[in-house]
């Protein structure tokens, strides 16, 4: 190979490796970007009955999961402290506009420590029109102790766990998940349904 | 080369969340220092925070997130000041303008005053480390630990 040839080689070959580079350059910046997409509906026969909870509201009004059978709920768990919660806030709102005339309800589980001196403030600040009620250690741990917040259940008009998502996932996930749930008749199977208030699952009381 | 790309497009598809971890912020045991009685005595606390997370900074601008506060309890040797580190700030979906916060390693300096009536001998300086932590995903609770810092005091 003559020496022209050779530096001909050479340059297309380094070209080459500079344009694989940028691309994995490109690639790895791109990472941070989108919130992602994690869409996955459990299949009927896999979802679990959801554990019941007696919360109070900010009106001092008790708030039992149970009372929401027969309704897809999206469960947010959450706090004013929380940056991520707050991005899905707004689409949570959204939701509860669009459906609540079809049996749906949003219901967000504050977990601030401080309880409603911090919580009420923001409730009204974000005009959030969904209840909200103010969570404990004790729920937290019926949910599998609900550590990193945000942390969403789906849950199916018979009052099992559809889904769950730990972090903030895109709205359009939701979104997905509370039409394919609303897509289901009402009158769905009688088992599997939110566990009855004293019967086998803790009936909790918050103070 | 060709594998390298694979490589880092595979990088994106690791869940950050795919885990909760509930301990973030790293503390070595602060080693014991050596003052004189009725100087100065200036206290590195070295943090290191995992890869992905972030603390709020000292002073957040959003009042309902919680700041990184160091506290040292009241004793014979009292706290002249505390100096955090400058922020870097982020670019993040709930907040209009650059959030400040700490990530990585940093350090919080404190700066104690060591009373001439203190005798010789070890004294143990207490504190509160308060912190928040948060992925670009999701937040973990505040979370509240115990600082001691031994000084070992002479004439």
């Amino acid at each position: 190979m003559d020496g022209q040839k050779l530096r001909q080689k050479l340059t297309v070959s380094s070209i080459r490796r500079w344009v694989l580079f940028a691309a994995a350059v490109t690639i790895l910046a791109s990472c941070e970007a989108p919130i992602p997409d994690n869409y996955h509906l459990k299949s009927a026969n896999e979802r679990k009955p959801t554990p019941d909870f007696a919360l109070k509201d900010a009106t001092g009004a008790t708030v039992k999961l149970s009372d929401y059978k027969g309704k897809v709920v999206l469960l947010n768990f959450w706090a004013t402290w929380c940056g991520p919660c707050k991005v899905e806030i707004p689409w949570f709102m959204d939701f509860q506009k669009t459906y609540k005339d079809r049996d749906f309800a949003v219901v967000g589980v504050s977990m601030d420590e401080d309880g409603w001196d911090a919580v009420k403030p923001y409730v009204e600040e974000k005009k959030m029109n969904y209840r909200v009620v103010l969570g404990n250690d004790q729920v937290s741990q019926l949910f599998g102790s609900v550590d990193s917040l945000p942390t969403t259940i789906v849950i199916d008009r018979e009052g099992r766990i559809a889904s769950t998502h730990v972090g903030l996932v895109a709205k359009a996930t939701y979104q997905k998940e509370i039409e394919k749930l609303l897509e289901a008749p009402k009158d769905g199977p009688k088992t599997g349904a939110v566990r009855a208030a004293g019967s086998e699952f803790a009936l909790l009381h918050s103070n | 080369m060709l594998s390298a790309l694979l490589a880092a497009s595979s990088l994106c598809f690791i869940p950050i969340n795919a885990v909760a971890q509930t301990n973030v912020l790293m503390m070595p045991k602060p080693e014991p220092v050596a003052a004189k009685a009725g100087t100065t005595i200036e206290v590195k606390l070295p943090l290191q925070l995992r890869e992905g997370y972030h603390v709020n900074s000292d002073k957040p601008p959003d009042p309902y997130l919680i700041p990184l506060r160091l506290t040292w309890d009241s004793g014979p040797i009292t706290v002249a000041e505390i100096v955090y580190p400058k922020p870097e700030t982020r670019k993040v979906d709930f907040f209009a303008g650059p959030l400040p916060v700490f990530s990585g390693h940093f350090e919080l300096l404190t700066r104690f005053k060591v009373a001439a009536s203190v005798p010789p001998g070890l004294v143990s300086v207490a504190g509160k480390l308060r912190y928040q932590a948060c992925n670009d995903r999701m937040c973990l609770p505040p979370k509240t630990i115990d600082v001691t810092v031994p000084v070992s005091v002479s004439r």
